[in-house]
Parts: C-alpha cells; sequence; structure tokens
C-alpha cells in the first residue's frame, strides 16, 4: 500500500483553480518532496490532504483510506502535520506540556506525563523547557515542540510545509538532523513542502517539481547532483538556486 | 581616504538584565567596494546597517565613531543627516511589501525620492523616473509608474525599491536582506541588478559602494568582494570573498560546513558548538 | 526573595509555577506604571470601603435627624448632612457598595455573554454569524436610559430592572470585540495545528479562542465601568435606579440638586465619589491595555 497516493488532483481557493492534474505516489517510508515557488501550489497540496483545503476533487488517499473534505479524527492518527512558522504554530498562552498533552487529551491517551516527557527527549529538548511558554524559547526550540506536537498521536505519514525555511542556518542544521534520524528510527513517510533544493537533496530521496499549480516533472533526487532534468523550468530552478554548472 | 570609516561601533539597548549591546565594538573600512556582511539572527548585522544611517532611536543607544566622507555622522545634526540620507547613503529592505507606501503609486514614491533631495521642473522628475525604472530593467515603465505597491510582484517591488534608493545617486547602497523575500528564481536577477548599479556607477559619478546584509554565506561570497561574518554583535571574520575557504573562525567554518549542499552525500549535517567560540 | 525567583524561574517546574510566574510577571509590569498603580490603589480602597462600611461608617446610612438638616462639612460630619439630616460621608460610604453591586453584575452578566456569542459567531463565519451578529446590533442600537425607562415602567423602578436594563445593552459592544478577535485567531496555524489533531469545533472556541479573547475583554469590561457607573448614577439621578432610601450615589445628586447653590456638599460629595472611581477605572483600564496587549503575545 502507498503512503500517499493522488490522482488528477485539482484545488480550488476561492472560486479559482490553484491545483491542476496533480498526479503522484508515495511509498510506505519514502521521503519525497514537493518543491516550487510561492505560488506553485506546493502547500495547497498539504493543506488538501489533511482537509484544510476543502474545494478539491479528484482521488487522494492516505495509507489506503480515501480522504475527506475536512479535517478527520481518524486521519489524525496516521498523519500528522509540522507548519513552517514556528512563531505562529503555538498557541501563545499555552505551556509545552499543554501543547503537548492535547493531542492525548483529546484521543483519551493514558499515561500523559510519561509521554510527553519521551515526546520533549525525543526532539532533544530538555526537561526545563516543559512548562516554558512560546515567547520563552528560541525558534528552533518552538519546532521543536511543534515536531514532538506531531509526533504525539504516533502518525506513520509527516506531512512538513517547510519546515525549516524560518530559521537561521545553524539551527535549521540541528532541525534537518533530527527529522533525518526521526525518520530512520521510526520508519516515518515524509512529504515535504520547499523551496529550497539543497534541502531536498539532504532529506529527500524523490521529489516532484511543480510551477504554477501543476507537477511538470517527478525525479530521484540524484538528479540534484548533476542538474540531470528534462523540463525546461525545472532546469532554470535548478541554476537559479545555485545548481552546479551555472554561470553566476 | 576609505569612503566609509567604522571604529568600535556599539548599540545598546535595555533589557530586563541591563542594558544589552547587540553590536559590540566593531571596526572596519570601506573603500569603493562591495562588502558582505553576514551572520545570523542576533548578530547584530541589521543593526550595523541601521546605525550607519543613524536610525536607531532611543531607548537604542550607538557609540563609536563612524566616518563618512571625511564627517564624523555621529556628529552630524538631525537636519544634516536628513540631507545624507538618500541622497549620499540609501537602504534597501528585505519586504517591499511594507517598505512601499502602500497609498501612493509606484512613479509618486519614486519622483519623491528625488524631490526630496534636488529641486528639479517636473518634466525632468519624471523623465528621470522613467529612466530609472528603465536602469532597473522594468519593461513597461510609464505603465508601472501608475501601479500601486501591492499590484507588484515580489520582484517587481524590490527593483521599484531599488530605483527609489537609488535616483538619488548615492554614494553608498547598504542592502539588508535585499532578496530573502523573494522567489529563487528573481532573487538571482536583482542581485545581478545590484551588482550591475553599483559597477556601472564608475568613478566618473563618484562611483558608488555596496554594503550587502545578508544570512545566506554562499549569497553574499558570490556578490561581494570582501565578508564581514558577525556572530553575538562582533566581527568573527573578514577574508576577501575569494578567501571564504580559507577561513580560519569556528564559527564561519560551523556556518560554510551546516549549509546542505545542492550534492548532498552527508549522513548529517555538522552542529555548531557555540561554546567553541564563546569567548571571542 | 526566594519566592520571587521562584516565580521569575525561567524553567518552571509545574503547571502551577508556570501559571505563578506569568500572572507575577504581568502584575509587576501593571506596577511599572504609575497611573495604573494609582487606579488599582483606588479600586481597591472602593472594595475595602465597600466590604468595611459596617466598620468605618461613624453613623448609620438612614438615620434622619431633622434637628441637623443640611449642616455644612465639619470635624464632625465630614461631608456634611442632607435634607433629611444624614450624615453624607456615612452614605457615600455605604453607597459604595451599592456601586460595586451593580457594577460587578453587570460585568458578570454582560461580558461572559457578549463573549462566547462573538467568539462563536467569529469563528464559524456565514450564517451563524450574520443571525448572531444581527441580534447584535438590534439590541446596540437600544439607547441604555430608554431602555431602562421601558423596563421601569413595565416592571416598576428599581436596582435590580437598572441592572439588568444596563447589562442587556452592554454585552453587544463585547460580542464584537469578542468577533473581531476570533475572526483572526481562526485563520492561525495553531488553531489550524488543533484541527488535524482531532478536535471538536467547541475544544477549539473554549481552549483556543477564547483565552485569547479575554486580554481584550478584561481591558474593555474595565474602561466601560466608568460608563456602567455613570448610566447607573444617571438612572438613579431619573429615579429609575436605585430607590430612597439607599445611598446610591447618582440618587444623592439628584436629591440634592435642588439646594445646589447653598448646600452645595449634598450633590457634589457624592459626585466626586462617581469621579474618582470612575477614573480608578479609567486609569487601571489603559494599564491593563499596556500589559495584556495580545500583540505583545506570540513573540
Amino acid at each position: 500500500m502507498t503512503a500517499i497516493s493522488l490522482g488528477n488532483v485539482d484545488i480550488g481557493y476561492g472560486g479559482q483553480r490553484v491545483v491542476e492534474a496533480v498526479t503522484f505516489d508515495v511509498a510506505r517510508g519514502e521521503s519525497f518532496a514537493l518543491v516550487g515557488e510561492s505560488g506553485s501550489g506546493k502547500s495547497t497540496v498539504l493543506k488538501a490532504l489533511v482537509g484544510l483545503a476543502p474545494e478539491w476533487s479528484g482521488k487522494m488517499s492516505v495509507l489506503g483510506r480515501s480522504c475527506v473534505h475536512r479535517p478527520d479524527r481518524d486521519l489524525a492518527r496516521r498523519c500528522q502535520m509540522v507548519f513552517q512558522d514556528p512563531y505562529g504554530s503555538l498557541h501563545p498562552r499555552k505551556t509545552v506540556d499543554a501543547v503537548l498533552s492535547e493531542p492525548l487529551t483529546i484521543h483519551g491517551i493514558g499515561g500523559q506525563d510519561a509521554r510527553v516527557e519521551r515526546a520533549l527527549s525525543d526532539v532533544g529538548l530538555d526537561r526545563r523547557f516543559r512548562f516554558r511558554y512560546p515567547h520563552q524559547m528560541s525558534g528552533g526550540q518552538r519546532q521543536r515542540v511543534a515536531i514532538a506536537r506531531a509526533l504525539m498521536l504516533e502518525p506513520e505519514v509527516m506531512l512538513l510545509d517547510e519546515p525549516t525555511s524560518a530559521l537561521d542556518v545553524s539551527v535549521q542544521a540541528e532541525i534537518l538532523n533530527l527529522l533525518k534520524r526521526l525518520r530512520a528510527e521510526r520508519g516515518l513517510t515524509y512529504l515535504m513542502v520547499t523551496h529550497n533544493l539543497p534541502v531536498v537533496s539532504f532529506l529527500c530521496d524523490r521529489m516532484a517539481v511543480m510551477n504554477k499549480g501543476k507537477i511538470v516533472e517527478i525525479a530521484a533526487t540524484k538528479a540534484l547532483h548533476d542538474g540531470r532534468f528534462t523540463d525546461p523550468y525545472s532546469k532554470a530552478l535548478y541554476a537559479a538556486s545555485g545548481g552546479g554548472g551555472s554561470t553566476e | 581616504m576609505a569612503l566609509l570609516s567604522v571604529e568600535d561601533l556599539r548599540v545598546s539597548f535595555p533589557s530586563p538584565q541591563g542594558r544589552v549591546n547587540v553590536v559590540d565594538g566593531i571596526s572596519f573600512e570601506l573603500g569603493q567596494e562591495r562588502l558582505g556582511i553576514v551572520g545570523e539572527s542576533g548578530s547584530g548585522k541589521s543593526m550595523t546597517g541601521r546605525a550607519l544611517l543613524r536610525l536607531i532611536r532611543p531607548p537604542g543607544r550607538v557609540e563609536g565613531r563612524m566616518r563618512f566622507e571625511g564627517q564624523d555622522l555621529a556628529a552630524l545634526s538631525e537636519r544634516h543627516m536628513r540631507a545624507l540620507r538618500g541622497a549620499r547613503i540609501s537602504m534597501i529592505m528585505q519586504d517591499p511589501r511594507y517598505s512601499l507606501n502602500p497609498v501612493m503609486t509606484v512613479g509618486t514614491q519614486i519622483a519623491e525620492a528625488l524631490r526630496v533631495h534636488e529641486h528639479l521642473p517636473r518634466r525632468e522628475v519624471r523623465a528621470r523616473v522613467r529612466q530609472m525604472l528603465d536602469s532597473v530593467r522594468i519593461t513597461d515603465p510609464d505603465r508601472v509608474a501608475g501601479l500601486y505597491a501591492h499590484e507588484l510582484s515580489g520582484g517587481m517591488g524590490q527593483r521599484v525599491m531599488i530605483a527609489m534608493m537609488l535616483i538619488p545617486r548615492p554614494r553608498l547602497l547598504i542592502a539588508d536582506e535585499p532578496t530573502s523575500a523573494l522567489d529563487v528564481s528573481v532573487q538571482a536577477d536583482v542581485l545581478r541588478l545590484i551588482d550591475d548599479l553599483v559597477r556601472d556607477r564608475s568613478t566618473a559619478d563618484g562611483g558608488m559602494a555596496l554594503i550587502l546584509i545578508s544570512h545566506d554565506l554562499p549569497l553574499v561570497a558570490r556578490y561581494c568582494d570582501r565578508i564581514l561574518v558577525m556572530n553575538a554583535g562582533r566581527i568573527v571574520e573578514s577574508c576577501a570573498a575569494s578567501d571564504l575557504h580559507l577561513a580560519s573562525h569556528p564559527y564561519t567554518r560551523g556556518l560554510l560546513a551546516a549549509v546542505p549542499k545542492m550534492n548532498e552525500t552527508r549522513a548529517e549535517l555538522p552542529v555548531m558548538d557555540r561554546s567553541a567560540w564563546a569567548g571571542t | 526573595m526566594q519566592l520571587q525567583a521562584w516565580l521569575l524561574d525561567d524553567s518552571p517546574a509545574s503547571r502551577g509555577q508556570a501559571a505563578a510566574g506569568r500572572a507575577y510577571r504581568v502584575s509587576l509590569d501593571l506596577m511599572r506604571n504609575p497611573l495604573a498603580l494609582v487606579g488599582m490603589l483606588i479600586i481597591l480602597l472602593l472594595i475595602l470601603t465597600a466590604a468595611l462600611a459596617p466598620w468605618i461608617a461613624p453613623e448609620t446610612p438612614v438615620g434622619q435627624d431633622l434637628t441637623r438638616r443640611l449642616v455644612p462639612p465639619s470635624s464632625e460630619h465630614w461631608m456634611g448632612t442632607d435634607q433629611l439630616g444624614r450624615d453624607i460621608f456615612s452614605r457615600v460610604i455605604y453607597g459604595a457598595r451599592v456601586t460595586l453591586l451593580i457594577v460587578a453584575l453587570v460585568a458578570v452578566i454582560s461580558a461572559p455573554l457578549g463573549l462566547l456569542i462573538g467568539a462563536v459567531s467569529g469563528y464559524f463565519g456565514g450564517w451563524t454569524d450574520r443571525i448572531l451578529m444581527g441580534v447584535t446590533d438590534v439590541f446596540l442600537s437600544m439607547p441604555k436610559l430608554v431602555l431602562a425607562l421601558a423596563f421601569a415602567a413595565a416592571l416598576g423602578p428599581g436596582i435590580e430592572n437598572a441592572i439588568i436594563a444596563i447589562a442587556i445593552t452592554t454585552w453587544p459592544a463585547y460580542a464584537r470585540i469578542a468577533r473581531a478577535e476570533a475572526l483572526t485567531i481562526r485563520n492561525t496555524e495553531f488553531v489550524a495545528a488543533t484541527r488535524l489533531l482531532g478536535a471538536s469545533h467547541t475544544r477549539i472556541i473554549t481552549r483556543q479562542v477564547l483565552p485569547l479573547c479575554t486580554s481584550s475583554m478584561i481591558i474593555r469590561v474595565t474602561l466601560d465601568m466608568a460608563g456602567i457607573i455613570l448610566t447607573a448614577a444617571g438612572l438613579g439621578f431619573l429615579g429609575l435606579g436605585a430607590q430612597p432610601p439607599l445611598p446610591e450615589w447618582g440618587a444623592m445628586i439628584s436629591s440634592g440638586r435642588s439646594f445646589i447653590f447653598d448646600q452645595w456638599w449634598v450633590a457634589t460629595m457624592p459626585g466626586f465619589a462617581i469621579i474618582v472611581v470612575s477614573l480608578g477605572f479609567c486609569f487601571l483600564g489603559d494599564g491593563l491595555r499596556d500589559v495584556l496587549d495580545p500583540k505583545s503575545e506570540g513573540k
């Protein structure tokens, strides 16, 4: 069974079509990237998968179950998302403990204390962060909390929406390492949205390049090593990102 | 004599723990060249740029010496500083959505930037605006001059910003993360534009120097002659761009190593041990 | 001080410590503002006066003594006596109870009602929003005094009816504020993240939206209290609110207006009390606004 499957998916926003005829599969345990610039529709695809962008048509399924057009409780235990902005994805009035306990309370999972502590150590946060508020933590620490929250329900699939774009270079490296380690330890499937090709090179196996709502090319990330893309847009994106062989 | 000479510059702000130096005693000189200042958030690089333009208001405090074209910037009156800003030293900021006035057309804003410093008849102002929009490679300058800021794409907005800041022909251009808010494909265009404009302003017009502030080390290495690396308010490395790979300071080496590469094969990215240079 | 260190600890060890620390930091910030401090003291004084009235007031507020009518302020009667020989100082003190009662009841009735309606309306949008805001607009368009008159005509004058009338005309403003906040909050990523966790709408409204609306609500209610006091005084002045012999400050002003030029103290003393208490609430509200500004959160 594939982890994520999209067949001829169109997604609209406010009446306009922003994603057109998108088709791709992500195998279980694979790390797949959706690459594109702003306005390419890549984030919209993620949102549609979890029901945050309800105007879509076509076939979409996660772990064999068809997706619905709104957030789904059952899906929550199999698929979770990490958002881009560490400053916006945590409630400003909740401590880390409250943020991490919430998914457990919603689904009636016990042993909260132990699980929260284990989640903190899994993402490399010391115990002393447990009762801090978001404004008392740095961007990297907040993003770790966001990742821990996503992992509380032990999903198999993780959707990552530009998880390191808002972070400093050194912090980005730490978070990328964390994501890579977690995937290896838990056999997670990643679908990551980003505009940063080197990050794809580090973290992903395959990638799809999106332009103006359509997928123009699907390739293995090895293509980034030598720039072996077939679509002209992919080539241009590769060159603009500082791909080898381009003249700057 | 150097165009800009900075000595022991300190910028401090009050905090619950007492005054904190966000720029902690930096010194450098700038000639007719392109200088890149690189650092992460909190390194003090943006504050340095703002301090040079005397844009830091109380409770922030600026100390140290800054000499531009022989004049002591800290000693100038606010009126003289205003005459300097825009005319001799200009600054481009990160997001054109926030730095362009939303209720004025583009043409009006650029014209205003010109009128503040030069008194020209209206027709000449219009001609200069058109010429400037042309030089920033906007294809339909008359049409664009009538647009509002929200009608522009990111790249076009930044070009308009550049036009606005360069129309009074300053000697020094400070670009603070000019392309961070732009798409990758547009970034290269805008940077190349800035590069060309800086180079074109040859000695005939007095020449223009560039200070490029960014968090992106490889980008700065591509577009600058010299690089200063800042960390925690101090300059930890100063080298020619071509010698970046010979950088010696552990922070610089750490930054270079931590950036993922296009042909990445490492299983793990090296993470910086910040305590290594805590004493520097 | 050890307690202070515990409260300001950067790494709290329990929920209680985190919450206490946060409350402490907020109050520290508040006390840095001198005007807010003044406001707080005035309100504290009001509460203490109301609580300890029987022990502070030198005389009973209703004891008439026609031999000493309209005595000017003196060492025996600090604020003089009124037309029935009652000590005005005692009446002002007991009047604090009435004022506090009115203000507290109106706040307790109207604020939660407005908060809930506004938050639900803003969060769901669509038809829910339109209907609820339509209802809100109906109540918003009712003038307080006219409604109070109607109530008095229908149910008879009295302080309970005055309170109901004021509360009914006050909640719509809070609903609008809560709705504006909810509209912003529902688009945030933390709400999206919680929806993805499988939370129900009820949970999101109660646990995520409402807590963030309370800041604006507290500020607005505090600032409104001055207006509520004045409205209640106005109703009392018209004879629609508190009935004699209840020492409500507005009613006291009303009864003193016929001899305000010769025996100014009868109307003016309760007037001073109203001014001071209203100012107190205004200062406190302004101070709270600086300290609880939601924009400073989430940084």
